[in-house]
C-alpha cells in the first residue's frame, strides 16, 4: 500500500485490522526512512534502543513530541528540496513550530484533505465564504497554520469571498450580495472557531442581521480554548448558529500544523474521525501506554503523510478520549474521539522559576 | 495602617498602627541578641500550636529551627571579639513558588540584627498564612514590640512600585529566584553603599559510593532520603539533584542502581504523581539529550514516567543544561570523586553524598577546587536550611563589624 493506493479508496472504508495492516506497513517504512535522512531522528531512536529495521505494529513506533519541532530543525530532506515552510501560530514571542516541505509531501497533503473534505462537502465545487481576512494569507514566504488552512481549503471553492475585511469587520453588504447570487446553489463557509464566533456570530446577532445559511455547510477548526473560557460548547455553538441562519451542516474539524492534510472531521454525531491516512492513539499519563474506550489521555497523532519530516507519530500537548472504533453510527469506519482540551501548565514546587509566575 | 507609605498596592501583613518613616529609623542589633532568640522562641511555640502543621512538615521544621536550644547551638559557631552589627535595612525578595523560604530568609538577617522588610510570596500558600498568623498572635501578645517593629511583611504584584521604593531605603538586598527575576529586581537601584545577595537557580548532584550503598541495611530509609531531597520539592528545587554519579567497583554499582531506584520507586509510586504536562516534558528533555549530546546515552527502561533515568556513556561538561523535573535523572558511574571535577561550574550549589568519608570529600574540594560546590551534605539533608546558603555566612554578610583600637 501507498498513499496513491489509499487516495483510491473511501477515507473512512478500512476496519480495524485493514487500517492497523495499511498503518503498520507505511508507518514502519516512514521511521526507516527519516532513520536514515534525519540525523537528530537516528539520535533519538538510537538513545532510546529502538531499532528501526524490525517489523512492528504501528502503535510501537517512538512518538516525538511536538514541541521538538519548536526546538529543533527537523527535516529528512535536503535544505534545497523544501519547497515551503509550514509554522503554528503561536502568540508573539513564542517559539513556532518550524515544519518543512517538500513537493511530494506538499502535493500529498493537498490530495488527502480534499479526499476528506469531498467527502463531506461533494465532489462539486461550491462558492466559498471565508470567515477571515485576506490579509492572513498575504504573506505567502511563511505559511502560518491559519493561512495554510485557509489555501488548502480554499481549493473547494468555485468563488471565494473573504468575509472580513482587514480590520476584521464584517463584510455585510458583499457577503448579502454573495449569497443573493448563489441563492440555490450549496454554500461552504469555512474559517476558524474561534473567528467564525468572534467575527461572524456575535456580529450579525449584534447587528442583527439575517442571513439564510440553510443550504450550508460550515467547516471550522482550531481548538475551543477561547471559547471554552466563554462556557460556549460545541452543541451550543451549533445551536445558536442554527437560530440564527439555519445552518445545520455543521462541522468541526482536528488538525495541526505538524501534520497538515490527514485532518480528523466531526461527523453528523459530533464525533471526530480517523480516516485511512492517520490515525490517533490515546496515551496514559502515567506510563503512556495505550488507555482505553472512555479512558482519557494524552493525545498521539500518526500520518502517513509526514516524507520530508519525522512527524509521522507525534505525541501533542492535547488531551482526548477515545469514543470507539469502527461503529461510529454514521457508518464510519475507523476509530472516532473527542478533544479534551489543552493539558494544564505544571504548577511545580521548589525554587526554579521556569513554570512559576515571574516577578 | 503604615504612615508615610503611600504606595496602595501592597498588603502589609502583620497588621498594626505602624509609621514607614519611624520603621525605618530603627537601629539595628548586635548579633544574635537575646531579645531576637527570644521571639523566635515565642514564634515556634506558635507555629506548634497550629494544628495545621501536621500538614505542613516545611512549617513545622521551621518552627523547630526557631526554637531557643537550635538557635543557641548555632551561634556557637561564631565568636565576635569586635563589635557587630547588623547592617540595617534588609529588603527580601523570596522566591514565588517555595512557600517557607521567606521566613528562613527574615530569621537568618533577624539573627544577624537587622530591620527586615520581606515580600513574600504572591501566590497564596497555606504555609505562609500559618507563620504570618503565629507573627499576628504574638503581635497581640505586646511582648515583642520592640522586634516586631523591627519587621514588614508585605505582599504585592510585580506591577508595583514597591520594589522600587524598598531598593532605594535598603543596606542589603537579599533576592532569591531564576536568573530572570533577578535581572528584573536589578533594574531597581539600590543605595550606592548597599548590596545585592543573589540565591540564583543553582545546579545540584547527588554522589553514592556503591561499595558502601551494597551493604546499606535499609536501601528504604535512603529511598525516602532522596524523596526528601527531590520529589518533595518536584525536583525543582535549587538543592535537588538532577545527576546521580556511582563510584565503586562496577559490579557492585549495577546491583547498587538496581536496589536503589526500586526502592525509589516502590517508595514514591503511592505518593506522587507525575503531572501530565511534566510527562511530555521529560521526553521533550529526553530526546533534546539524545539529539545534543555528541556522545551516546540511553534511556534506562522505567516502567512507568514517575523516574525516568538517563544513562550516560561520557560525562560532559554541559551536562546541567539538560533537566528537568519531578524525576528525570542524569546517570553516571565515575572511576573517581575527580573525574567529576571537569564538569562542575558556578552553577553546582549542592553535592549529596552516600558511602564517603568527610575527609575525602574536603580533599576532594581542596585538591580540585571546583568553581562550584557550596554545600556538600548527606543525602537526604539537601533541604536542610544553614546559616551558611550558596557560599555566604549569612550572619557575618549580613552584619558590620566597628573596629575600637
Amino acid at each position: 500500500m501507498n498513499i496513491n493506493d489509499l487516495l483510491h479508496i473511501d477515507p473512512y472504508s478500512l476496519n480495524k485490522e485493514e487500517k492497523q495492516n495499511v498503518l503498520s506497513q507505511m508507518l514502519s517504512s516512514l521511521t526507516k526512512h527519516h532513520y536514515n535522512n534525519c540525523i537528530p531522528y537516528k539520535k533519538i531512536l538510537d538513545s532510546s534502543g529502538f531499532n528501526p529495521n524490525g517489523n512492528y505494529n504501528y502503535t510501537e513506533i517512538p512518538f516525538l513530541p511536538v514541541r521538538l519541532f519548536k526546538l529543533y530543525e527537523l527535516r529528512s530532506v535536503d535544505k534545497k528540496d523544501v519547497i515551503k515552510t509550514m509554522t503554528s501560530s503561536g502568540t508573539s514571542g513564542q517559539a513556532v513550530s518550524r515544519i518543512y516541505l517538500d513537493k511530494e509531501t506538499s502535493a500529498n497533503q493537498t490530495k488527502v484533505l480534499s479526499k476528506i473534505v469531498t467527502s463531506f462537502l461533494g465532489k462539486q465545487r461550491v462558492p466559498m465564504l471565508i470567515i477571515d481576512s485576506e490579509a492572513v494569507i498575504k504573506n505567502r514566504k511563511m505559511f502560518s497554520a491559519r493561512g495554510a488552512g485557509i489555501l488548502g481549503f480554499s481549493f473547494f471553492g468555485s468563488k471565494r469571498l473573504f468575509a472580513l475585511d482587514e480590520e476584521m469587520n464584517l463584510k455585510i453588504k458583499e457577503i448579502q450580495e454573495f449569497l443573493k447570487t448563489h441563492k440555490d446553489e450549496r454554500i461552504f463557509l469555512f474559517g476558524f472557531t474561534f473567528m467564525v464566533w468572534q467575527h461572524f456570530y456575535k456580529l450579525l446577532l449584534e447587528k442583527n442581521i439575517k442571513l439564510d445559511l440553510s443550504n450550508a455547510v460550515l467547516i471550522h477548526g482550531g481548538g475551543w480554548k477561547k471559547l471554552i473560557s466563554e462556557s460556549i460548547s460545541n452543541k451550543l455553538f451549533k445551536e445558536k448558529l442554527y437560530n440564527l441562519t439555519g445552518i445545520k451542516n455543521v462541522h468541526d474539524y482536528y488538525g495541526m500544523v505538524e501534520q497538515t492534510g490527514s485532518i480528523y472531521m466531526e461527523c453528523e454525531h459530533g464525533h471526530l474521525h480517523t480516516p485511512v491516512f492517520s490515525d490517533v492513539i490515546i496515551r496514559r499519563y502515567n506510563d503512556f501506554s495505550e488507555a482505553s474506550v472512555g479512558e482519557y489521555g494524552i493525545i498521539q497523532v500518526v500520518s502517513v503523510l509526514a516524507g520530508s519530516y519525522p512527524g509521522h507519530s507525534l505525541l501533542t500537548e492535547d488531551e482526548g478520549v477515545l469514543l470507539g472504533e469502527d461503529n461510529c453510527p454514521c457508518g464510519r469506519k475507523g476509530k472516532y474521539f473527542k478533544i479534551v482540551g489543552r493539558l494544564k501548565n505544571a504548577e511545580l514546587r521548589g525554587c526554579s522559576d521556569t513554570y512559576a509566575e515571574k516577578f | 495602617m503604615l504612615k508615610n507609605f503611600n504606595i496602595t498596592d501592597v498588603n502589609i501583613l502583620v497588621s498594626k498602627e505602624r509609621d514607614f518613616d519611624k520603621f525605618l529609623q530603627n537601629t539595628s542589633l548586635e548579633p544574635f541578641s537575646d531579645k531576637v532568640i527570644d521571639f523566635l522562641n515565642d514564634l515556634s511555640k506558635a507555629i506548634a500550636k497550629d494544628k495545621r502543621i501536621r500538614e505542613f512538615p516545611d512549617v513545622a521544621t521551621f518552627g523547630f529551627y526557631c526554637r531557643k536550644a537550635n538557635i543557641i547551638n548555632l551561634e556557637k559557631k561564631y565568636s565576635f571579639d569586635e563589635i557587630n552589627l547588623g547592617r540595617g535595612v534588609v529588603f527580601h525578595v523570596a522566591p514565588s513558588n517555595v512557600p517557607v523560604n521567606f521566613a528562613y530568609s527574615m530569621v537568618s538577617s533577624m539573627l544577624a540584627g537587622n530591620i527586615n522588610i520581606v515580600r513574600v510570596p504572591s501566590k497564596s500558600f497555606e504555609q505562609v498564612e500559618i507563620i504570618i498568623n503565629a507573627i499576628n498572635n504574638l503581635s497581640e501578645t505586646g511582648k515583642h514590640n520592640d522586634i516586631l517593629e523591627r519587621i514588614l511583611l508585605v505582599r504585592y504584584d510585580r506591577q508595583s512600585s514597591a520594589t522600587k521604593l524598598f531598593s532605594s531605603v535598603c543596606d542589603v538586598r537579599i533576592i532569591w529566584g531564576g536568573d530572570d527575576t533577578i535581572a528584573e529586581i536589578r533594574k531597581n537601584q539600590i543605595p550606592a553603599r548597599s548590596f545585592d545577595i543573589t540565591f540564583a537557580d543553582r545546579y545540584s548532584l547527588c554522589v553514592i559510593n556503591a561499595d558502601e550503598y551494597i551493604n546499606e541495611e535499609s536501601p528504604q530509609k535512603i529511598a525516602h532520603a532522596f524523596y526528601n531531597d527531590t520529589y518533595l520539592f518536584d525536583q525543582n528545587a535549587c538543592t535537588s539533584p538532577h545527576l546521580v554519579i556511582w563510584l565503586g567497583e562496577g559490579n557492585n554499582v549495577e546491583k547498587s542502581k538496581e536496589i536503589f531506584w526500586d526502592n525509589l520507586y516502590e517508595f514514591i509510586k503511592a505518593k506522587y504523581i507525575v503531572q501530565p504536562v511534566v510527562a511530555v516534558d521529560k521526553l521533550v528533555s529526553f530526546y533534546s539529550q539524545a539529539i545534543e549530546m555528541p556522545n551516546s546515552l540511553e534511556k534506562t527502561v522505567s516502567l512507568d514516567n514517575l523516574i525516568w533515568r538517563i544513562e550516560l556513556e561520557e560525562l560532559t561538561e554541559n551536562i546541567d543544561e539538560y533537566r528537568c523535573t519531578s524525576g528525570y535523572f542524569s546517570e553516571y558511574h565515575a572511576s573517581s570523586l575527580s573525574e567529576i571535577s571537569k564538569i562542575i561550574n558556578r552553577k553546582y550549589q549542592t553535592l549529596a553524598y552516600y558511602g564517603i568519608s568527610k575527609d575525602k570529600l574536603e580533599k576532594f574540594i581542596l585538591d580540585e577546587k571546583p568553581n562550584g560546590i557550596d554545600r556538600i551534605v548527606p543525602i537526604g539533608r539537601t533541604s536542610d536550611f544553614s546559616l551558611i546558603w550558596d557560599g555566604y555566612d549569612l550572619i557575618s554578610v549580613l552584619s558590620r563589624r566597628c573596629e575600637v583600637r
